[in-house]
């Protein structure tokens, strides 16, 4: 079995569980979500055995033009899955909150698309991170971001989930303009649309190719999360279920960067336009930074402040972006999977319970529940970057890549951005331990988020004080 | 592996309290604390070799720890470290029902400062500082007492500021040298100004240099006993550790620089922050502000290091670090005994006390001493010094330079601490017995214990500076 036909396997296995949805109706419809997750975690196995192997990595001819299993393919695919994996397995815990906003009785009739659809979706993120041509890119773009806009709307009960889909489709619809635009300028200026030719001719740095490359900048902006094209983030984030916000804030994040990585690099690395490149990606950067940063020092929903935060590291992995620091993208990537999924499964965790995403909801979970408290608190001074924590390690290498690269300012910002981070994630850590909690019931923790967070936390510290771990799955 | 297992056994235990009962944490702690005494001890007296772990492997990041490297200073805190660990274990109540976060934390600071002490690698010397400073807000928010979260907060706020300056001066140094192995420090070709003032605004904020200090003495009051004394007395000397084994060795240049401006923060330190401190009406604040103050004779040791260099210097100010790092968790300790048995700490509202507990009396009247600078305690040794350091190499021919000048205006700092420590001590134990003191038992063999280690300690080095001065080769 050649590792091309693995994108082919797991649009099969969406379309088998959504037909078998819709025709053996099981009964308890959340199980689809663990079976969809089961295969796909056999999926990863695939690819990861066909990694080892060269010739099952060949692609046949009529796919070469649009689609390569080399160069970061492989990390942003295993990247793809996993987070795949944990969003169904997040949804699981999710849904009796999906139940109750999707149909009137609290059953869970409704609800079976929304466990097949990240399915969809994660076939898209796959062919992203094999695509090398424009139209392809395109193509798989739109099949992650359109399956997206089902889902964040998914529950049609609830006031935020329309308002967060309204805004992501009106939103997206715009960055995806923005994209074609820019390819089509692309194409005027390279007379091609393969990564590849880009690659091997001599760019020149003509207005219509730096027009073309903003507009397409500013697109990816968009599925990352970087100013100019941040605002949609904190309301959809809010709005949509929260395995979905989790899936957007790290699978279609993680996604836009391998995107972002194969287009740019053949122009940072050219002499033509990588200065320019690089300093509109720098100061794109630094905005990002500071919008992130500075929102999210006034946030009482944690949700809110875990998008404003999504925004922040975007800026820092751009940072390294700018500098052509590839390996730091995906270090950073990495880490900050851990992190936030940590996160996302805890806060899933009290929504479904006391449901609410306010930092108040919180208070006193140190008493309440004192092993979660202490995950939760790993867990934001990682995302704080406190050392021994693996947030730490993908800030100290932004900061050793850019000083002396970047001019000053930016580096300046980074820093206020850095501690900025103290004082907002600490807020939480504040709340847990020093607030006395609202109630006082002892909270219980399902099984699957249970081990999730455990494997989290544990993740984090590891990595924390050996990053060799993922250092070799990051590769080079 | 001896320089391993420091870390690692109070790792292990603070595993060990997670898993077991609650009533187990306070044996485990102490024999944990103990074991690194032992330890402690064993590793200096057979020249135990370091430990190097690669990480990392681009850049290359190691957990490489060696307690041999600069200079004996390592050694020196080191056993400040570990020394006060025990006392901190056997002093305090550990409220109900609270003893794993107690007894964790304090293991945690004191994996932290050893780990900071003993790292020869920069990443590792500024991540397990770190690492002790998240377990100190937290028994400051949680446990502390008075205005704690209000406190912990702006504790937290400050130094995670000055930690962040500190960042940005090491990534600066390393981005230059290219290695974070800290033996290959050498003078930087460039930026030396730059790396100087990070490090001085750096370090300056983690030990409470003026005007980066307003956080140290309410944190210290709020904060439980063992958490003051852990931080007061051995936490806090890793800024002046950094300046010295990190900052004077990278940018002597342009530590040199920025020399005057330096003088004049510690002279505030001593003088400012001492006047502060007379007016103090608590015990607690009063020892709080009173650390701040005494940390200005170390940084005028390090200045003197920096205007003449001489090694001098450095001893008289590890010497005073670690004078002052026993003596005041010894008075943490004994304020912490203050107030369980009167209840209060206001200096107006306690009087005669020595008449029912003569060994509190004694022992507080012996580390009061010790912070004066009364000769025959430690302190004395590291103060007298530390002046003397201020004239090294000085040539009376040349007329007194702004060095010198400052080391004069500074001794006026002994007669401060006199005034309040003298004041205080006659307030509080001296004169008639009121009724919060009236039935107030002596302290008892546990409550005695921690901090006669403490002071038979100030004695020892107070009459043999030498036992510290021999670690310096």
């Amino acid at each position: 079995m050649n590792s091309y036909l693995l994108e082919f396997i797991v649009v099969g296995i969406g379309v088998i569980i959504l037909l078998w949805e819709a025709f053996c109706t099981p009964k308890n419809k959340s199980l689809l979500a663990l079976i969809g997750a089961g295969a796909l975690t056999l999926v990863l196995v695939a690819l990861l055995l066909c990694s080892n192997c060269t010739y099952l990595n060949d692609v046949p001819d009529w796919l070469s033009r649009f689609y390569s299993t080399g160069g970061d393919s492989l990390f942003f695919k295993s990247f793809a899955l996993i987070s795949t994996i944990l969003v169904l397995l997040m949804s699981y815990d999710f849904r009796s909150i999906l139940n109750k906003y999707t149909s009137n009785d609290n059953s869970d009739s409704n609800t079976g698309e929304f466990y097949t659809l990240p399915i969809f979706a994660c076939a898209g993120l796959m062919w992203m991170a094999s695509a090398t041509d424009m139209v392809s890119i395109f193509v798989s773009l739109e099949l992650v971001t359109i399956t997206f806009y089902v889902m964040v709307a998914f529950m049609r009960r609830n006031v935020g989930s329309l308002e967060a889909g309204v805004k992501y489709l009106i939103l997206g619809a715009l960055s995806t303009g923005f994209l074609v635009y820019g390819i089509a300028w692309l194409y005027g200026a390279t007379g091609t649309t393969s990564i590849v030719h880009m690659t091997s001719m001599q760019l020149e740095s003509s207005y219509v190719l730096l027009f073309g490359l903003a507009l397409i900048i500013i697109s990816l902006g968009f599925k990352v999360g970087a100013v100019p094209m941040q605002l949609w983030i904190p309301d959809v984030y809010q709005g949509a279920p929260t395995p979905i916000t989790a899936f957007l804030s790290i699978a279609s994040k993680a996604a836009g960067f391998g995107v972002a990585i194969v287009i740019l690099k053949p122009f940072l690395l050219s002499d033509a336009t990588g200065s320019n490149v690089q300093l509109i990606l720098a100061i794109m950067a630094a905005a990002t930074l500071l919008y992130g940063n500075l929102s999210a020092l006034s946030q009482n929903n944690f949700k809110r402040l875990l998008a404003y935060s999504s925004i922040a590291h975007a800026g820092f992995i751009l940072m390294a972006l700018s500098v052509s620091d590839f390996k730091t993208v995906k270090f950073y990537l990495a880490t900050y999977l851990i992190m936030t999924f940590a996160g996302f499964f805890i806060l899933n965790l009290i929504r479904v319970q006391d449901n609410s995403d306010e930092i108040d909801s919180f208070d006193g979970l140190g008493k309440r529940n004192p092993n979660l408290a202490l995950a939760l608190t790993i867990t934001m001074a990682a995302m704080a970057g406190v050392p021994l924590t693996a947030g730490f390690w993908g800030k100290l290498f932004v900061f050793k890549s850019t000083v002396g690269v970047l001019d000053w300012p930016f580096i300046i910002i980074a820093f206020i951005a850095a501690a900025a981070g103290f004082y907002y994630y600490f807020k939480v850590i504040r709340s847990i331990y020093w607030h006395k909690p609202a109630k006082e019931e002892a909270l219980t923790i399902p099984t699957i988020s249970k081990y999730a967070i455990i494997l989290f936390t544990a993740a984090i510290i590891i990595v924390g004080i050996y990053p060799k771990a993922i250092e070799c799955l990051v590769g080079n | 592996m001896l320089t391993l297992a420091l870390i690692l056994i109070p790792l292990l235990a603070v595993a060990a309290i997670f898993f077991c009962a609650p009533a187990l944490a306070r044996k485990i702690t102490l024999g944990a604390a103990s074991a690194n005494l032992l330890l402690a001890i064993l590793a200096i007296t057979t020249h135990c070799s370091g430990v190097s772990l690669n990480v990392l492997e681009s850049p290359s990041i190691a957990l490489s720890l060696n307690i041999f490297e600069n200079k004996g200073i390592s050694i020196v805190m080191l056993i400040l470290s570990v020394v006060v660990t025990l006392a901190a274990v056997l002093s305090g109540n550990c409220p109900k029902d609270r003893e794993k976060l107690w007894f964790s934390s304090i293991l945690l600071i004191s994996v932290g400062a050893i780990g900071a002490f003993i790292s020869t690698d920069m990443f590792f010397f500024f991540a397990f500082h770190e690492l002790a400073l998240i377990p100190t807000f937290l028994m400051i928010g949680i446990l502390g007492r008075g205005d704690r979260k209000e406190v912990a907060w702006k504790t937290t706020i400050y130094l995670a500021f000055g930690s962040i300056v500190l960042l940005a001066g090491l990534l600066l140094i390393v981005n230059q040298i290219g290695t974070f192995d800290m033996t290959k420090l050498e003078p930087l070709a460039k930026y030396q100004n730059e790396v100087a003032l990070l490090l001085i605004i750096g370090f300056g904020t983690l030990v409470s240099l003026f005007p980066f200090h307003s956080w140290a003495a309410p944190a210290y009051a709020s904060a439980p006993a063992p958490i003051s004394m852990l931080h007061a007395g051995v936490l806090k000397k890793f800024g002046l550790y950094g300046l010295i084994v990190v900052g004077y060795k990278v940018a002597p240049d342009g530590m040199a620089h920025w020399l005057p401006l330096l003088l004049v923060l510690l002279l505030c330190n001593i003088i400012w922050v001492g006047l502060v401190t007379i007016n103090q009406k608590r015990l607690d604040l009063m020892l709080g502000n009173s650390s701040v103050m005494h940390m200005g004779y170390i940084f005028l040791a390090i200045a003197a290091l920096i205007d003449n260099g001489s090694t001098f210097a450095t001893e008289a100010a590890v010497l005073l670090m670690f004078a002052h790092g026993i003596s005041i968790a010894m008075s943490f300790c004994l304020a912490d005994r203050i107030e369980a048995k009167t209840g209060s700490l206001e200096i107006n509202q306690l009087g005669g006390l020595a008449k029912n507990t003569p060994n509190l009396a004694f022992l507080f009247g012996l580390v009061g001493m010790a912070s004066i600078g009364l000769p025959g305690l430690a302190n004395f040794a590291g103060e007298i010094m530390v002046f003397f350091s201020g004239f090294e190499n000085w040539n009376a021919a040349d007329g007194f330079g702004p060095l010198q000048i400052t080391t004069m205006i500074a001794i006026w700092g002994v007669v401060i601490s006199a005034v309040y420590m003298l004041r205080a001590f006659r307030n509080i134990f001296h004169g008639d017995t009121v009724r919060r003191t009236e039935k107030v038992t002596p302290l008892s063999r546990d409550e005695k214990i921690p901090a006669l280690i403490l002071g038979l300690i100030l004695l020892i080095v107070g009459i043999y500076p030498q036992a510290i001065l021999q670690f310096f080769n």
